[in-house]
């Protein structure tokens, strides 16, 4: 039997606005626990919600970024429960008007294919504080990270396979990212994943039952806990089991996904309209103004790298893969850099360190200028090629001027004919065999007297120059 | 100093006079307050030390002629939340809580430089129309001391009736400022929602939550809601809209007023001696040259079990916020979180409490939330276009606040239906988001009968207008209990 994989993600992706989505408290990463609270977060007898208007305009440039409809008559709900890091002990969410509808983007796959996935809805709630569990025997509340802004994106079940998740998932997260409304780092948790999975005989008209796994915050996991997550639903169906609709977990050592628990019925959540927040209603001007403040988004720029600068479609993905490669490749072209020459060196030396060293673009001495100061210096041959990676060593190091530096450190390149001719001629002297060599048709002996020019030069010959100073030598000889 | 020969007015004169200062009538509203409340039993916490500072600053610094209100000692109801005093809400479950920050209204009194003297009693969590349900205290009718005060106010009611003050603030969700106003034979106010900023009261039902003066008269009244008005950036249900003074237009000419009577406002449910009263004031507004006509409310008989559906399921969401984890009550002895909750709620509320909680949290429920909260809030639009088909002809309406006097205590406490069914006449008020007033109008065995004004939303004006007018037409106001006054 063959099956088909339907895939449902909900991933909430933190706003980086200046403070909370219901409260002025402000909202940073990293801070001690509970500083970054205020009476409203930590849900005090009295106080009542603020809406951060800026919170939801990000919501919905979001939304307008993933192509969804905007509603226009909103409201907010309240859900109900108890946790500790729940302080109201309800979330205020959007359950009945989701600020986004029936959105959707592109995803294209490792074969170059396209496909469009679809977005349920897109809604604006808040975050919850953090537990966390201390051997002391205590659990400790952190509410730092409650009331945080949330956007919650579903994707409709128009996915079918573990790669079209990955490539979900890294296609929401470029659009996000350019549309400046989180950072997404999935390291900071400000962007997690929910997934769900189900299997079904290819032809079935009805959809299997799904397993859930949530709070998956890389991207890898996802789609290795969702391969192996087809693979055990279809080995369960094909010996003639029935699958239980379950919470599980992705363990990372095995590569597997573990039972958490087998869901009993919904929980009840008891939404209902929250009634310290009077419906909002979105004017067309108000969306427009919006919409006018989404910067450039990604494929917008791919197009312009590829039209107007010249750069192969391919390398052009990969520069607009992030905001900050994208910004900084922009910066360079317009600090006076060639624009293939910046794409190749960002797209090669650059990328190479930053995977060596495990460290992003903003973590690196490197700076557009430096970098297109650099460029420069190749293209009117101060710099050889060699030099040249020498130069990026310290520019993405230190905070290095490298004209400066490669004239004080005597890098500067030998081309002056003047100068390299007596050096040829003393090395051709000195070695007569190879000028018999040559004349015998042995090429290799070029490479021989090339080399010890440069040792000559302490390497800082021309290697262009040389080549022609050295061949019209040899013909007189 | 006498608060029952005094008003605003006289006293702010004999302040700025300097034949009383601030400190001294402090001072005598303290020894006032312990001397009646052996039997009133209105207060649970005294903010003495602060009061009596703040009354020497103004001391030093002079009563500003033009503020009435500087140094004017006030009570509060224990609902709304002051920045280092105790605040209970009359429940268990707060039993030791101080709050660090302070009601907007508290602010508002504090510019205003009103003195905050103390905390008063109430139904616990604003959940009652008695006052019996508080944790603390059974708070006794000024007029007679084996009745309730009513409720939820009934602390903010009985110390101004009583004289301990010359003015409290309450709160009013279905009727808690209007009906113990009625029992005690004061003047009450619930303002239009949105009138008054709720930051700060700890919220019972939030979509009919509003915080209201009660007085003694019906100008003092306006003075304090003048103070307390106005548009709040830290609650968004709080409205924009201008404040105007209520004090203005206070004259006394009502001629051509429309006043509309509801039919429904005098069902059977409703006593003689009630009706009686409310029909010689009819007479009264006609005498001062108003047009009184009968109208119809045709839902207002389904207001007690919308409310009581949209309330409890507020507070059954409201108050889960007391789950013994951050402050308030927590059980002793607890083996873990489940039971931290459990527990804690079980041992910190009350029996009306956890009645309301429990009846909300069904109503809000998947496989009843359509039958049940829903549908309420539907037939909640229904009642708010009753009122605005009998606006479009009339500026105010008029009918008893309560169908009877102050009951005995004890009386209602063991049914709860008919404890409901008390606050039929004031609840589709809070439903319509209105404005209400209720003012004394008559005596029934002793026991005062309140006359209940209401007006379109954000039209106060016109409430205190006729309020003032039919005021000055009779003398129920003038009559006083037995016990307090004299100090």
């Amino acid at each position: 039997m063959n099956f088909e994989t339907t895939i449902g993600l909900e991933v909430h992706i933190e706003m980086k606005t200046n403070s909370k989505a219901y409260s002025p408290a402000p909202v940073m990463y990293g801070a001690e626990p509970n500083t970054n609270t205020n009476v409203i977060d930590w849900g005090y007898p009295g106080v009542l919600p603020q809406v951060n208007k800026g919170a939801l305009e990000y919501g919905m440039r979001a939304a307008l970024a993933l192509n969804c409809d905007i509603t226009r008559d909103i409201h907010f709900d309240r859900k109900n429960y108890f946790y500790p890091d729940n302080p109201k002990a309800y979330q205020i969410t959007q359950a009945q008007t989701p600020i986004g509808r029936n959105g959707w983007l592109e995803i294209e796959l490792e074969d170059g294919t396209k496909k469009r996935i679809g977005i349920e809805e897109m809604h604006v709630e808040e975050d919850a504080g953090k537990n966390t569990h201390n051997p002391d025997g205590y659990s400790y509340v952190d509410l730092n990270r409650q009331g945080t802004p949330l956007i919650e994106i579903v994707s409709k079940p128009d996915i079918a396979s573990p790669e079209e998740a990955y490539a979900y998932l890294t296609r929401l997260r470029q659009i996000i990212q350019f549309t400046g409304v989180s950072d997404v780092k999935m390291e900071e948790g400000s962007m997690r994943a929910d997934v769900n999975i189900s299997v079904r005989p290819i032809g079935s008209t009805k959809f299997g039952t799904k397993t859930e796994m949530k709070n998956l915050n890389s991207f890898e996991h996802v789609k290795k806990g969702l391969e192996f997550e087809a693979k055990r639903q279809e080995k369960v169906l094909m010996s003639g089991g029935q699958i239980q609709q379950e919470t599980r977990r992705f363990d990372e050592p095995s590569g597997e996904t573990i039972l958490m628990r087998v869901k009993e019925g919904k929980s009840d959540y008891r939404y209902f309209p929250e009634p310290d927040i009077p419906p909002i209603h979105i004017s067309d001007e108000w969306v427009k103004e919006v919409k006018d403040s989404i910067p450039e988004m990604p494929d917008v720029r791919r197009k312009r790298y590829v039209n107007d600068w010249g750069i192969p479609e391919y390398d052009a993905g990969v520069l607009t893969q992030t905001k900050e490669m994208s910004d900084f490749y922009e910066a360079t072209v317009a600090a006076g850099a060639d624009a293939k020459l910046a794409a190749n060196w960002l797209m090669g030396e650059v990328s190479a360190y930053l995977n060596a060293q495990k460290v992003e673009l903003g973590d690196t001495a490197l700076t557009p200028e430096h970098l297109a100061t650099m460029i420069k210096l190749i293209q009117d041959e101060t710099i050889s090629s060699k030099i040249a990676k020498k130069v990026f060593k310290e520019i993405i190091k230190n905070d290095t001027e490298p004209k400066a530096w490669v004239e004080e450190k005597g890098m500067v390149q030998l081309s002056d004919p003047a100068k390299l001719q007596p050096i040829i001629d003393e090395v051709l002297d000195n070695n007569e065999q190879s000028i018999e060599d040559f004349k015998n048709g042995k090429d290799r002996a070029v490479g021989f007297l090339v080399g010890n020019i440069m040792k000559q030069t302490h390497g800082k010959a021309n290697p262009k120059v040389v080549n022609q100073l050295l061949m019209a030598s040899l013909k007189e000889r | 100093m006498d608060y029952f020969k005094n008003d605003l007015t006289s006293l702010h004169e004999s302040l700025v006079n300097k034949e009383l200062s601030a400190e001294e009538l402090t001072k005598e509203t303290f020894a006032n307050i312990k001397k009646r409340d052996q039997q009133i039993e209105a207060f649970l916490a005294l903010n003495e030390e602060n009061a009596l500072a703040q009354a020497k600053e103004l001391d030093q610094n002079g009563i500003d002629r033009a503020n009435v209100l500087a140094g004017i000692p006030i009570a509060i109801k224990d609902n709304i939340v002051t920045k280092g005093l105790r605040t209970t809400a009359a429940s268990k479950m707060l039993e030791n809580f101080d709050p660090i920050y302070d009601a907007t209204v508290m602010e508002k009194l504090a510019a205003a430089q009103m003195i905050n003297v103390g905390k008063v009693n109430m139904d616990e969590f604003a959940m009652g129309g008695s006052t019996e349900s508080s944790a603390f205290k059974l708070t006794k009718n000024a007029w007679d001391q084996t009745k309730v005060p009513g409720g939820s106010s009934g602390g903010s009611a009985a110390a101004v009736a009583s004289g301990e003050v010359l003015v409290a603030l309450g709160s009013d969700t279905g009727g808690s400022i209007r009906q113990p106003a009625a029992y005690n034979g004061i003047v009450g106010v619930k303002p239009t929602y949105g009138r008054v900023s709720r930051y700060g009261l700890i919220a019972f039902a939030s979509s009919l939550d509003q915080i209201g003066p009660l007085t003694r008269t019906v100008k003092d009244n306006a003075y304090v809601l003048n103070a307390i008005s106005g548009h709040d950036s830290r609650d968004f249900t709080s409205s924009s809209k201008e404040v105007p003074d209520f004090t203005k237009g206070l004259d006394g000419d009502i001629k051509g007023m429309r006043i509309a009577v509801p039919k429904e406002y005098f069902d059977e449910g409703v006593d003689a001696d009630v009706k009686a009263a409310i029909k010689d004031a009819i007479k009264t507004f006609e005498s001062l040259g108003a047009t009184v006509d009968e109208v119809s409310l045709p839902h207002s008989k389904y207001g007690v079990p919308v409310y009581y559906i949209i309330a409890s399921s507020e507070a059954s969401s409201n108050l889960q916020r007391f789950d013994g984890i951050r402050y308030g009550f927590r059980a002793q002895d607890v083996k873990n979180l489940e039971d931290v909750y459990v527990r804690s709620r079980t041992e910190g509320f009350g029996d009306e409490v956890k009645r309301r909680i429990m009846l909300g949290t069904f109503s809000l429920s998947a496989g009843t939330y359509d039958a049940f909260f829903k549908k309420a809030a539907q037939v909640r639009t229904l009642i708010c276009q009753d009122f605005a088909n009998v606006f479009k002809d009339y500026d105010l309406i008029l009918g008893p606040t309560a169908p009877t006097t102050a009951y005995g205590i004890g009386e209602e406490i063991d049914d709860p239906i008919t404890m409901y069914m008390n606050d039929i006449l004031t609840i589709p008020v809070n439903l319509a988001g209105l404005p209400g007033m209720s003012l004394p109008a008559g005596f029934s065995n002793g026991l005062p009968i309140g006359m209940q004004l209401i007006a379109p939303q954000f039209r106060e004006d016109t409430m205190y207008k006729a309020g003032y007018a039919f005021e000055q037409a009779t003398d129920f106001h003038k009559q006083v209990p037995t016990i307090g006054g004299q100090n």
